[in-house]
C-alpha cells in the first residue's frame, strides 16, 4: 500500500515534469511558426520554419510519452490542444513575442544556449524513453544555437541599427532568462532520482556560452536585478492566452480532428 | 543607410559516401558561414547531404554560351573516344 502511493506520486510527477518540459518545445515551436511566410529572406524563412518543427516534433515525443505514463488514454493532441492557459507549464521566455528578428535570435540564443547542455544531461537519464528523446533532441538543438549564436554576433556587430536592436532586445527579455534554472520541488525530487536534470547546475555553462556570444558581438549581457517567473506554476504572460486560441482552434472547432 | 544588395552562392551537395558534390541551387548569404547554414536550411530538409560546399557565384568561371562551337563541337565526330570498341571481360562485371 505504502509502496503504491510512492509509485503514484512518482508518476505524476514524471507527467507534471514531462508536460512542462513539452510546452516548452510546443509554445516556441509555435511562436517560431509565426515567422511562416514572414522572415526577412526565403533562407531564413525556412531555417526557422526548420527550428519550429524540430521543436514541435520533440514537444509530440514527450506528449505521447506523457499520455503514457498518465494513463488516462490521452494522447498527444488531448495534452497539446485541450488544456487550459492555467495548465501550461511552460517557461515564461518562450511564450514572448517575435518582435522584429533580433527578440526572436535573441530569445533562441538564450534558450538553444540553456537547452544544449540540458538535453545532453538528460541524454544520460534513468530513463531509458526520456534518454532517447534527448539524445535526438541534442543534436537539433546543437545546430540551432549554431544558427542564432551566428546571427546575434553578425547582427550585434552589424550596422548601427542591428546592434541597437540586439541591445533592445537583451534588454527586454533577459529577464525572462532566471526561470528557465530555478528547480520546484517536482524537478528537485526526480533530478535526485536520476531521471531530470538539475538545471540550476547548468547556469555557470549556460553564462559561458552566451559570455561568449555577446562579446564576438559586441554587446553586453544586461545586469537584470529582478527575474520574472510563475510559468512553471501557469502563472503566464498576457501572450499565452492569444497563443493559445491560434494554437487549438483547429481542435476546438472540430475535435478529434486529424491529418 | 544604403542597402547594399546580398551576395550569391552557388550551392553543392554530395549525397552519400563515394559521390561526387552536385550543384543543387544558390542561396543569398552575406558570408560564408550563412551561407552554409542558409544551405543547409534550404537545401537538406529531406536528408539530401552529407556533405555541402558552398562557393560565391561570382568565384565561378564559366565558359562563354557564344563560344559554344569552338569549345564543343569538335568532339562531336571524334566517336573513337567513346570506350565502346573494347570487349570488357565476363569478370569485370559491371563498369
Amino acid at each position: 500500500m505504502g509502496e503504491h502511493v510512492t509509485m503514484v506520486a512518482a508518476n505524476e510527477r514524471l507527467f507534471a515534469y514531462l508536460l512542462r518540459l513539452a510546452d516548452d518545445q510546443l509554445i516556441l515551436g509555435q511562436r517560431l511558426s509565426e515567422w511562416c511566410g514572414h522572415a526577412p529572406t526565403l533562407e531564413e524563412d525556412l531555417a526557422l520554419a526548420n527550428i519550429a518543427l524540430d521543436l514541435i516534433g520533440q514537444a509530440r515525443a514527450l506528449y505521447a510519452y506523457a499520455g503514457e505514463v498518465e494513463g488516462q488514454g490521452r494522447d498527444e493532441d488531448q495534452l497539446a490542444y485541450l488544456r487550459y492557459e492555467r495548465d501550461y507549464a511552460n517557461a515564461l521566455l518562450v511564450e514572448q513575442p517575435n518582435g522584429d528578428f533580433a527578440h526572436t535570435i535573441v530569445r533562441q540564443l538564450a534558450y538553444a544556449a540553456f537547452m544544449r547542455p540540458y538535453w545532453g544531461a538528460l541524454a544520460r537519464s534513468s530513463d531509458a524513453t526520456l534518454a532517447g528523446i534527448a539524445a535526438k533532441a541534442e543534436k537539433e538543438v546543437a545546430y540551432h544555437l549554431r544558427h542564432s549564436a551566428e546571427w546575434a554576433i553578425r547582427l550585434g556587430d552589424g550596422t548601427a541599427e542591428s546592434h541597437r536592436r540586439m541591445a533592445a532586445a537583451l534588454e527586454e527579455l533577459w529577464r525572462f532568462t532566471g526561470e528557465l534554472f530555478e528547480m520546484d520541488e517536482t524537478a528537485q525530487a526526480l533530478a535526485e532520482a536520476g531521471v531530470a536534470v538539475d538545471a540550476a547546475a547548468l547556469e555557470p555553462e549556460w553564462r559561458a556560452t552566451i559570455d561568449e556570444v555577446l562579446s564576438q558581438a559586441t554587446l553586453a549581457r544586461p545586469e537584470v536585478k529582478a527575474m520574472q517567473s510563475g510559468g512553471r506554476d501557469g502563472r503566464h504572460s498576457e501572450h499565452l492566452g492569444h497563443i493559445l486560441t491560434e494554437l487549438q482552434y483547429m481542435q476546438r472547432a472540430y475535435p478529434g480532428l486529424s491529418w | 543607410m544604403t542597402e547594399k544588395a546580398t551576395p550569391l552562392w552557388e550551392v553543392f551537395i554530395r549525397p552519400r559516401n563515394g559521390l561526387a558534390h552536385k550543384h543543387c541551387g544558390s542561396v543569398h548569404a552575406n558570408d560564408a558561414e550563412l551561407a552554409l547554414q542558409a544551405a543547409r536550411d534550404v537545401y537538406t530538409r529531406r536528408g539530401e547531404g552529407q556533405s555541402i560546399w558552398v562557393v560565391r557565384s561570382s568565384d565561378i568561371v564559366a565558359s562563354d554560351p557564344a563560344e559554344k562551337g569552338m569549345m564543343f563541337e569538335p568532339t562531336a565526330s571524334k566517336i573513337y573516344r567513346h570506350p565502346t570498341f573494347y570487349e570488357i571481360p565476363e569478370e569485370v562485371g559491371n563498369m
